[in-house]
Formats: structure tokens, sequence, C-alpha cells
């Protein structure tokens, strides 16, 4: 009890004593170490300011899920179509399924087993951009995509989980794309782009320094692309290489000025195992949003290819381009990632 | 220590100086309690507004009583040895005579709570779900729509359905639903405050948890009695009824469901949300696969029932939330001061509750003035013997009932009204003011500024909204269009929209645009001030489309026009067909950025680009190329409310200035 306590029991106003010694020193050593604690603390803590701390390694980020060795038997470019209808058949619809299509260019690139192993965690990237329906063939038709999911199950993947990072809402664009139902009825895991799921990385290309990725698209063994072959206004023809701006967060609005290194970036960042492109209707203009179902032409075709560059460089003649208007491709097979000169490639029609 | 010990601790409340007094000296016989009369259920001479009390015996405070109160306390001593004297049916907890309460007055009692919190979560599930999140099961083709009426608490009420029917003459397709609550109101009284009223749950759950210490027992007892500022909501509730006469809903800014609504959805969710983002992502980062786990698991629950699709941020919500917390912190000094003191709704339920088929009866000869009833009392409605019952403020919380150990007051159907006051306790005068106020808030809001010229060119109004003096004749300031709006695109105005306009919805094109198929705002508006249009509608196929602005651009800041630089990300995201952005493909020169070799001027390069250009023909305003746009500060590209399809005035092209022509 100290003689505080005691003189403030007791009611008396004034007191004059002085404290004990050992309460004295209690005092000094209590303020001491305060003070002590915060100038370490502040030490440790201490910010010198200046703009060269963000910098860290140069090295160029890569998620590479390519299968390492392919044997030289199979296709590295297949091409299934539609066989064109007999003459004087004006019945509407097609006359293979787009699943049958994805499976007879998967088939002819050796098989999904060639891709995918049992128990891989298999990404299926569509592109869920839009709020568009199948029929303005904005987004991937969702028959391709459930193919695809279905061929990987098939295979023995543990799971198939399909994301994307949508333009519009993402709820409308994976609802009314149809992806969300045809995924979700064949036992895909669809997932949101949601806030939680970005990560800020650092990608270290030419324009693309850090940016959030979406991380359910990269924390996969293996990672499927699958494309819709379109027209796109200022890239002129959008397809595999483009798709990947779907593991972007944040306002990817401004890699526009320089569209064509910022695909090529994103090409080098992610290397996929296996590329499907849609092009089952094909938006001939106004893209990569098109609207209207006058501007989309059925093509009743799927593209397999283990080669994105050498998938771009074909699809873009759907629309009528050539691979060498399109920088970005130029751009890619400069830095090794496929060749523009697709016919060079093991190409088998199917 | 010269003085002696009480002139020291002035400051000690008596009742502690009377308990080292030592026990007080028994009373047998009380102060008569002058309303004994014996004749059950009459108040002769006492029909006092307030309740007085007994007389004031300070020194009679037993510490056996259950409320410690000043005021009660002579009764309270009295009681209390009567309880130790007779035999009590449930021990010592009851105090006074210790009469238990009627079993159906139990009953009702837990019914209530059952009710609030049922209604409240019911309130809160709905506003979760003021939000498309998408289904895995819906098909492409499907219709955008929220499978929930969300809205269904601000169809319920009675008070936007009386407003909006003064200012358009009409009841707006579900607020029909509001003559239910008035139906029930006729049946029971205000029993909507006390048992379903989202908001009043919320203020008897703070009323119960906040007060201070200098807000239990007789303090406590003193706030729940009536008082005359009670009569506030009644001024305001003539107010916001003669301003919808005039033609201004403005009295939404005080509904208490619009309140609920614009200040946990605009505000509470969010910054939950924000705060939940932050410490769950900060989890994310421990390096333990657990915590991991867990709070991965959460996010995503959270993200799928309670979270909005991305982190949403509100115009100015600052002031909506501070409201809020100011007036839950009231709760603190007034038990209850919203319900009793502002609610508009509560009035204006409490002016039908005089038809009420349900209400108190007393038997003010029973009461022995403990106050237990005041203790408990949610509306400030004198339940209490010796006064008259104020049926008009009473939330038929039950509490009263259920409190009282001397089987004082019934709840039953049809009662005697002998000692109940059926109208609001209003002075004509201040009546006549308030409403003089209401009608003259719109002229003077109005002359402020031109309401044809708009206020600000950036009140852009949601799709599908009526013409501006009809809008503001019908929007109640919900904010369910806000909270519905799938990219964070409409907003509570400021003073964006006039003094008037405060917390009307507007477009905020740089936060979020306007989704083009899109119709959600308008299913969920309760007024009509957004109408419920389709798709089709909205879009155009077949008709003209709905405007709400037009894009206009700003050449010194786009990058192809003033830089020399390619984007067109504007026309990429235009959402039209065809697109109402156009592209004009030129050659430009442009200056290199280094100097030549030799000190030589900069060599010029000619560059290819497209220069975007707006269709206002085919331009809907719906600011996707201004929310895109990469100029990040100001953008390049920004939209305006010129030429919106509601107005016949607003408009820039000849073409749509036709005032015959059906738009």
């Amino acid at each position: 009890m100290s003689s505080r306590d005691k003189s403030a029991s007791e009611g008396s106003a004034v007191d004059t004593s002085k404290p004990t010694r050992r309460e004295a020193i209690g005092r000094l050593a209590g303020a001491l170490g305060v003070l002590g604690a915060a100038a370490a603390g502040a030490r440790v803590l201490w910010d010198r300011g200046g703009y060269d701390v963000a910098l860290s390694s140069a090295v160029r980020q890569v998620r590479d899920y390519r299968i390492a060795e392919r044997d030289g038997q199979h296709a590295e470019l297949a091409v299934a179509r539609a066989a064109p209808k007999e003459v004087g058949d004006d019945s509407p619809g097609a006359t293979a399924t787009p699943e049958q299509l994805v499976r007879r260019a998967v088939e002819a690139m050796g098989g999904m087993s060639k891709f995918v192993s049992r128990g891989d965690v298999v990404v299926v990237k569509p592109n869920i951009g839009w709020d568009r329906m199948p029929i303005h063939a904005a987004n991937t038709n969702p028959d391709v995509v459930a193919a695809v999911i279905k061929l990987a199950y098939e295979a023995g993947a543990k799971k198939v989980v399909v994301a994307d990072g949508s333009c519009n809402d993402p709820n409308r664009c994976f609802q009314r794309s149809g992806i969300w139902r045809a995924a979700y009825a064949v036992g895909a895991e669809v997932v949101l782009p949601q806030e939680h799921r970005f990560r800020t990385m650092r990608l270290k290309g030419d324009v693309l320094d850090e940016w959030p990725i979406f991380t359910t698209l990269v924390d996969a063994d293996k990672v499927i692309n699958v494309p819709i072959a379109k027209h796109h206004n200022l890239a002129k023809f959008t397809a595999a290489m483009k798709n990947w701006y779907g593991v972007l967060g944040g306002r990817r609005n401004r890699l526009h000025q320089n569209i064509d290194t910022s695909i090529a970036d994103l090409a080098t960042f992610m290397r996929p195992t296996l590329v499907v492109m849609d092009a089952w209707r094909v938006l001939m203009r106004n893209g990569p949003q098109g609207g209207n179902i006058d501007d989309a032409r059925d093509m009743h075709m799927v593209v397999a290819s283990v080669d994105q560059v050498a998938a771009d460089s074909f699809g873009c003649t759907l629309i009528g381009q050539k691979p060498e208007n399109l920088p970005y491709l130029a751009m890619g097979e400069k830095r090794g990632l496929g060749t523009t000169r697709w016919e060079t490639l093991r190409v088998r029609q199917v | 220590m010269t003085q002696p010990h009480g002139h020291q601790h002035a400051g000690v409340s008596l009742a502690r100086d009377v308990r080292a007094l030592g026990p007080p000296e028994t009373h047998v016989e009380v102060e008569p309690i002058p309303w004994k009369t014996g004749r059950v259920g009459m108040v002769a001479a006492l029909d006092r507004p307030t309740g007085g009390g007994g007389p004031n015996l300070v020194t009679g405070a037993s510490p056996a009583a259950v409320a410690p109160a000043p005021a009660g306390a002579a009764a309270a001593a009295a009681t209390s040895a009567a309880a130790a004297s007779a035999p009590s049916k449930r021990g010592s907890r009851l105090s006074g005579s210790g009469i238990p309460p009627r079993q159906i007055a139990v009953i009702l009692k837990w019914a209530r709570r059952v009710c609030q919190v049922g209604f409240l979560a019911l309130f809160l599930y709905f506003l979760f779900q003021t939000g498309f999140r998408g289904s895995f099961a819906a098909r492409a083709d499907a219709p955008v729509r929220l499978p929930l009426p969300v809205e269904a608490f601000l169809l319920a009420d009675p008070f936007v359905g009386a407003m909006t029917v003064l200012s358009t003459h009409t009841v707006y397709r579900g607020l029909l639903w509001s003559v239910g609550l008035l139906a029930l109101t006729m049946v029971f009284g205000r029993v909507f405050c006390g048992w379903i009223c989202p908001f009043g749950t919320l203020h008897h759950f703070f009323g119960w948890l906040l007060p201070s210490k200098q807000g239990r027992g007789a303090a406590r007892v003193e706030a729940n009695k009536t008082h005359t500022y009670q009569r506030a909501k009644y001024y305001l509730l003539y107010a916001f009824l003669v301003a919808g006469v005039a033609g201004s809903a403005i009295g939404g800014l005080f509904d208490p469901i619009c309140i609920a609504v614009r200040s946990i959805g605009l505000g509470v969710i969010p910054g939950l949300q924000y705060l939940s983002h932050r410490a769950l992502g900060a989890a994310q980062d421990v390096h333990s696969r657990a915590v991991q786990g867990v709070a991965d698991q959460t996010q995503d629950f959270l993200a799928q029932t309670v979270w909005q699709s991305k982190q949403f941020y509100f115009h100015q919500t600052w002031f909506i939330v501070f409201l809020l917390v100011a007036v839950l912190f009231a709760n603190r000094f007034i038990p209850r001061f919203w319900c009793r003191v502002l609610c508009p709704l509560g009035a204006f339920l409490g002016v039908f509750s005089r038809f009420a088929l349900f209400g108190m009866t007393k038997d003010h000869a029973k009461c022995t003035d403990c106050n237990l009833c005041l203790v408990h009392c949610q509306g400030a409605d004198s339940p209490q013997g010796g006064v008259k019952w104020r049926q008009d403020e009473c939330h038929m919380c039950m509490n009263c009932e259920n409190a009282c150990p001397e089987d004082v007051i019934k709840f039953t159907f049809l009662p005697n009204r002998r000692s109940t006051v059926l109208v609001p306790d209003t002075q004509r005068r201040t009546a006549l003011a308030a409403m003089g106020a209401g009608a003259m808030f719109l002229p003077t809001a109005r002359v402020a500024d031109a309401l044809d010229v708009n206020y600000h060119p950036k009140v852009i109004r949601p799709p599908g909204a009526v013409e501006e003096r009809a809008f503001l004749e019908r929007c109640i300031r919900c904010a369910e269009c806000m909270k519905v709006c799938p990219n964070n695109a409409l907003h509570p105005a400021f003073f964006e929209a006039g003094v008037e306009g405060l917390w009307t919805p507007i477009l905020i094109a740089r936060i979020g645009y306007c989704e083009y198929s899109c119709v959600l705002c308008g299913q969920v508006c309760p007024t009509g001030a957004i109408q419920k249009i389709t798709e089709k509608e909205k879009m155009g196929q077949g008709q003209a489309p709905i405007k709400i602005g037009t894009a206009f651009y700003d050449h010194g800041r786009c990058l192809p026009w003033s830089m020399q630089t390619p984007c067109i990300v504007c026309e990429e995201f235009c959402p039209t067909s065809p697109k109402a952005i156009w592209v004009e493909e030129v050659d430009a020169t442009v200056r290199e950025s280094t100097p030549g070799p030799d000190g030589a001027p900069p060599a010029y390069k000619t560059v290819h680009l497209q220069r975007p250009h707006v269709d206002p023909s085919l331009c809907i305003g719906c600011g996707a190329c201004e929310k895109v746009c990469p100029v990040q500060d100001q953008p390049a590209v920004y939209i305006t409310s010129v030429g919106e399809t509601r107005s016949k005035t607003n408009v820039i092209l000849l073409e749509n200035t036709n005032y015959n022509q059906r738009t």
C-alpha cells in the first residue's frame, strides 16, 4: 500500500511527503523502458524514403503449363470442321455438334490424355468477357466449353475449374453467355472473378509490370485456353493470345495504348497446355463485343493447337485477316512463343 | 480531516448516503395514493398527460427495490414489504404483489420478440439479395430479374403510399400492399412499430444496449414517460404529406425503411465488406494452411451471400452513415428516440391507431406506482396507473403488461376507452405551421435554381426514370436502385440535384456505367420513379432505345485526338449495335520525343490512328466509355444528361424535339 493510496483513503487535501526510494526507481525504470522500446521500434521501422525502394528482381515471370515432350505423330494444329451440307439439305443446324468437333480436334492432337494426367487440377479459360448471348458470338460457345470439360474429366482430371475476368458485370456475363449453366451441368467448378481472388504479381513484361492477377486461373496443374475467334476493332483479331486479358484485374483499359505489346507480354506470361479455339460462330465485325446477330457468321469449326501464335495466325484468316497485319503475332514469334506460319506445323484437318 | 464527512463528499449520491445511514424505517402505511378510489378502471380528476408518479419520498428507499428509483421508491418499499409477507408464485423475482402476467401476455411478448428478430433477419436477407448474383441454373436467354421481392418492406409502407398518392394521385403497383399494413394497424394499433419495423427493432436493441448509468433506473422511468417532444413526429408527418400534395416526395428522407435501406445498404454493408476484405486478405497471407483455408472459405461464403460483387463506393455516403450513427446513439439518452420523436411512419400509423380494435385497459385502483411498466415501455405511451394511456404512441410491445406485478394493465379486444387517449396530442397552430412549412418547401427549393435546364449536367437519372418533376413526386430516396445496380453506377446525389434532390439516384459513370441489358433498378423501385421497363424497351428492339444522356469527347485529353496514341477502349465498350462510337482512320504526324543525331531537331513520323466520334442519335448515354477511358483523373469522354429520353426539353438533336413524336 503506497503512501498515495493511504492519503487518498484518509482524504487529506495536501500531502507533501516524498515517494519511497523503491517507488522512485520503479517510476524511472518504467519511463526509460517505454522510451527505449519506442526508440527501438522506430529504428526498426525507420523509412529513409526515396524512390529506389520498390525495385526488385527483373526476372520475367512465366506460368508454363505446357507438356514437355510431344511425340512426332500427332498434329500440332488440328482443324475440325462440320462437313458441308449436301445440296438440297435445308434443315437447320450443322452436320456435327460442337462437342463432336472438339472431340475430333483433340483426338487429332493425340487425345486429352496426352495433356491431362490423372489427378490434375485443370483450369479451363474461356472468353466470358461480355454480357452477350451465344448467338452474338462474343463469348466462347458454351457447348465447346462443356466438351473440353468433359474431355478433361474423361482423362482423369481431379477437378476442372472454369473462370474468367469479365469486362461487363461478371454475374451477368457468366449467366447470359450460357457457360455457367453448361459448365455446371458437366461438373466443373465455376469461379467468378471476385475481388479476393486477385493478387498483385510482378509480371516483368515490356509494358505489363505489376498487375493484379486472377489467382484461380494460375493455381492449376494444367491450363486449357478456350478462346473464341472474333474480330477486334483495335487488335483487328482476337482469340488465343488476347484471351489472357482475362487473368488481369485492375484498370486494364490503359493497356490499349500498346495493345500488341501487352498481348505479347500476357502470352509470354501464360503458356497453356492446350488451345481449343472456338470458331463455331465467328464475329466478323464490331468486335470484340458485337451485339448484332448479323455481325456473326456460322463457321462450325473448332481448332486445337499447342501453339498460341499458330492458332491465332490460322484463326485470323477466318475473318479475312493476314497474320502479318497483326503485330502481336510477330512479337510472339520473335519471343519464341510459336510460329505465325502455321502451315509449317503438322496440321491435320478432321 | 478538519471538515465533516458529509461536506467533504458532497458529490456522492443521496442514495448511498441513505444506505449509509442504515436500514430505512419500516413503512407499513404509505402515503395514500390519491386515485385509489376503489372504482376499477376509472380516472377521476387525474387525466394528466404524463405520469407523475407518487409522492416523492426519498427517505423511503429500500435496497431491496427492483427499481432503485427515487420517484417510485415509496411504492416500491411498500410493495416489497408486501411481497415479503404474501406468498409469491414465482419467488422473490417478482416485485410488488408478484401477480404473474397472464399467460397470453407472456406468449405475445415472446411472439413479438420472435417477430422482431425474424423481420429484421428478413429485411437484412432481402437487402443482401438486392443485387443480381447470377445463377448456374439459368438459361442464357432467361431475362435477368431478382427472384425475390426485395423491396417488400417499402411496398408495405403506408407512409410511402400516402405520400405518393398525394403527389401522383395513383397507387403504384405493389404499393397497394401498404393498405394491408393500414388494415393491421386498424386492428392492432402500431404493431408495425413494435413487432415488424426493422429500423424500430434496431432502436429497440440499441435502447436496451446503450443506456448509460444515468439512463437507468429513475432516469429511465423519467425518460419513458410521455413527453411533449413526441409531437414532433406528427408535425413532420403533416409537413411531409403537404409537401407531397405540392409535388415532392421529400418525406422519404425520414421514412424509417428508406433510412434503413439507405444507410445499411449504402454505408454499413460496403464498409463491412471493405473491412472484411482487408482483414481476411491479411489472414490469407498468414503462413498457415489452416488459417488461409478458413479465410478463403469465409471470403467465398460472404461473397456469395452477403457482399456486393465487388467493393462498392457511394458518393458522399459518409453523411448517411453519420446520421444513422447519430440516431442510434440518441438511444443512450432517450430510448427509441427515433421512433418516439421523429418517425413519420410511426406518426402515420399513430393517427390511424385510433381505430384499433385492440387496446389497453387499466385498473388504476390496483396500481401501486411501482413504475415497472415505465422501465420497460417502448413507446413512452403512459402505461402507468393514474394517467390515460396514449394509444397513438403505443408500439404494442406488451412489455408493460408483462412487467406489471399488480394486475393493472390488460390488453384486450374492444377495450373500454375510459382511460385511453386516442388521438395525437398535437397543437393546432403548430400543426398548421408545419403544414405551411411543407407547402412552402417546394417553391423555395424550386426557385433556388431552374429545374428545366437541370441543376447540373451530371444529374443523370437511371434508365426508365420518369420526367424530372414526376420523378421528384415519386422518388423516396430509398436507395434500392443504388443497392441493386450491378456496376455501382447509381449514387445518392448530395446537392447536385438541388436541395430537393438530396439522395435521389444519379449515375456517376466514372465509378460505374449503366449495364446495357440491365433493368434491375426499375424492378426494385417501389414508387415508379424508375418505371419497370423491359430489356427490349431499354435496348430499343423494334423501338427507340431509352437514352439517359449523351457522350462527348474532350479532344484535348483524348489519346488519339491530341497525343497521337492509339486507344479506343471507349469504342470497344460501346454496347449499342451499331456502335454509337465510330472511329475515323487517320494518319497523323507526331514528333519523336528524342532529338535526332548531332543535336538535330527531333524527327517526325507518321502514325496510323483511329479517332473516336460519337453518333448522338445512337448514343444511349450509358457511360461505359466514360468508365473505361484510360485518362484516369478526368476522362476524355464523358456523359451528360442532354438527350435523355424522359425529357422533352433536355434534347440536342432536332429530330428528338418533335413534341408529337412518341419517344
